[in-house]
């Protein structure tokens, strides 16, 4: 370990004033980034508007099990008896069975509540954010059913790569407070 | 089956109708006045904590610290490869590789140009802490720290040496990713250190079949060439090497003095060793004096075809940008030069933005990547230009030294210095005493 010459010259004042210029440099970067930065943190979230519920989610996360999943935003869901979101549309029968079902993993569990209404739950843990269910429920249905990025497995990684692939742009940074997007509720 | 078609119709009515983003429910949710069911809400799982971020900094800053410790006063290669062996499981394989300071100067520079993104205080300080060790300390960062380096320096089995006409050459790939990788990143386009981080899929032991393969091959050419990423491609790279030149304390061979041994003179495998040169040979002196200017004449020549070869790639450059290629697209669509109409153009209809907007959204991006391509070429023009400056000047050593730019500070050389083995002697005989 050297140190460098101390003697004055004309090389080690030109060297000293570019190090100081450097160093200088980085605080303005540091300055200029503190500044703006607000406390939060930036995190990834999709537009529920904006999606279009093709099925790059279930297959362009890094993580073997995407942590895209569909959510059920209940205030919104109409209990049907026939749900677009979990019947095949040729569906033969209205019962759990699997030719009917459009969920290809099964994830979504129907329970009767009252004549003629049925609620539907998402288990996370199949769900593989392939949006089918997503597609039925926008189209036919309240649109209740919907993708989210989960954040307990959400990876965050600095540029995502479903958002690379997104084809309709819905992938968004959000404060991390604020995390989720979900929809607004129609009705009073 | 008729009443289940009847449903399908009148549903297809009402989609009509309604249209598909009115905010109103098509099928009012129910009352349960039978049950006194209470409507459940969805789970939201908070983002991952940030205690984490805030413990990877105070590791990053001791291992920064312990790298500098071992480097210039420890001396000790074993220690340095210790370290760099936790810092590939820690940095890499436990947190997997992100955030790293490689990609964070696309946050920086991100931040600077979006007024919406507030890069968080974590990221600022894995592109700052770096930096600054290496203003004092060299590139001990390079050494022992950065995941990427040490998964490259452990498959370095059989280390050739690339001459150094090539390395320069391949050197400047380093340069162009750093500048389109600002480019991008300031047009808000793409971050592409990051989607093209060669090592995050084997940290993470998934990812895209492509990036593993680019990994792969990478790794294997590292078994040969040292640290093929850190040399020829890294963008942060390309920054610590022009603030370790200014260093205040640096990597040097020998603990005392050089003896011209030549002992260490192919001891590096990064090619970072530079032998004794004597004085400037008297009847190359006006030659040499006569290229110098010429260079430094052809600078700005350089400079400004570099500048006029990057903006007239802009129709290359910004169809990185999502919004450019969205546009081009429909335009091809609404020109009838395409028969395939792709998914992002129909999410586009769908939204009911207006064309017209579009365009000229797309083309305010276009105009930013113009300017930009001129600061992109000329930046490349001039490092072409100091460069070949830089090989026209004659640098007169004594010694055998560490090339300060070039050194990644991983204390292979140490050992082979007969200096070196001295001090040890004297160290061990004094602890002895003790």
């Amino acid at each position: 370990m050297t140190k460098d010459d101390k003697a004055i010259n004309r090389r080690n004042f030109l060297r000293d004033g570019l190090w100081g210029g450097c160093l200088a440099a980085l605080g303005l970067v540091a300055g200029a980034s503190a500044r703006k930065n607000r406390k939060n943190d930036m995190v990834w979230q999709i537009d529920p508007y904006k999606c279009i519920a093709c099925d790059i989610c279930a297959t362009y996360c890094v993580l073997e099990d995407s942590a895209v999943k569909c959510i059920q935003q209940y205030d919104i869901c109409g209990y049907c008896d026939f749900c677009p979101g979990y019947f095949e549309l040729g569906a033969s029968v209205l019962d759990a069975g699997a030719e009917n079902e459009l969920c290809p993993t099964g994830a979504i569990k129907r329970t009767f509540i009252e004549d003629p209404y049925y609620e539907y739950d998402i288990d996370e843990s199949l769900c593989i954010g392939c949006a089918k269910c997503v597609k039925g429920c926008a189209v036919f249905g309240n649109g209740s059913l919907f993708l989210q990025v989960r954040h307990d497995r959400c990876l965050n990684c600095n540029e995502c790569s479903i958002a690379v692939a997104c084809p309709a742009g819905a992938f968004k940074r959000v404060p991390a407070d604020k995390p989720y997007l979900l929809k607004k509720v129609g009705h009073i | 089956m008729r009443s289940f078609r009847n449903i399908l119709i009148g549903m297809a009515i009402s989609l009509i109708l309604s249209g598909v983003t009115s905010g109103l429910e098509r099928f009012p949710p129910p009352d349960f006045v039978e049950t006194d069911h209470v409507l459940p809400s969805p789970t939201s799982p908070g983002p991952r904590q940030d205690v984490y971020e805030y413990i990877d900094v105070v590791v990053l800053l001791a291992a920064l610290g312990l790298a500098s410790y071992l480097v210039l006063k420890k001396r000790s290669r074993r220690a340095i490869f210790a370290l760099m062996v936790f810092s590939l499981l820690y940095f890499g394989f436990w947190r997997k590789g992100c955030i790293c300071p490689i990609g964070s100067i696309q946050n920086i520079v991100f931040s600077i140009f979006d007024p919406g993104y507030a890069v968080p205080i974590v990221v600022v300080a894995f592109f700052l802490l770096p930096l600054i060790f290496t203003l004092f300390f060299g590139r001990t960062f390079c050494a022992a720290v950065c995941p990427l380096g040490a998964i490259q320096d452990i498959v370095l089995v059989w280390p050739v040496s690339v001459p150094g006409w090539l390395e320069s050459a391949l050197r400047l790939l380093a340069y162009i990713y750093l500048a389109v990788a600002v480019l991008l990143a300031a047009t808000g386009s793409a971050f592409v250190i990051c989607r093209y981080d060669p090592f995050v899929s084997i940290f993470r032991l998934s990812g895209s079949l492509n990036i593993l393969i680019l990994g792969g091959c990478l790794l294997l050419i590292g078994v040969f060439v040292g640290r093929p990423y850190c040399r020829f491609l890294c963008p942060y790279g390309v920054i610590l090497r022009q603030m370790s030149r200014l260093s205040k304390w640096r990597v040097t061979i020998t603990p005392d003095e050089c003896i011209q041994c030549r002992l260490c003179e192919d001891s590096c495998p990064f090619g970072a060793i530079r032998k004794p040169s004597a004085q400037w040979p008297a009847q190359e002196y006006h030659v040499a004096k006569e290229r110098l200017a010429f260079l430094l004449l052809l600078l700005p020549v350089l400079v400004f075809l570099g500048g006029w070869a990057g903006s007239g790639l802009k129709g290359v450059t910004s169809r990185a940008n999502e919004t450019v290629r969205l546009a081009r697209q429909i335009y091809m669509e609404e020109a009838g030069k395409t028969e395939e109409i792709t998914e992002a153009s129909t999410a586009f209809r769908a939204t009911g933005q207006e064309i017209k907007e579009l365009y000229e959204q797309a083309s305010n991006i276009r105009a930013r990547f113009k300017l930009g391509g001129w600061i992109l070429g000329g930046f490349i023009g001039l490092v072409i230009g100091l460069k070949l400056i830089g090989l026209s000047v004659w640098r007169q050593r004594t010694d055998y030294e560490a090339d300060r730019a070039s050194c990644l500070a991983c204390g292979r050389c140490y050992n082979y210095c007969p200096r070196e083995h001295l001090r040890l002697k004297k160290a061990k005989e004094v602890a002895d005493k003790c």
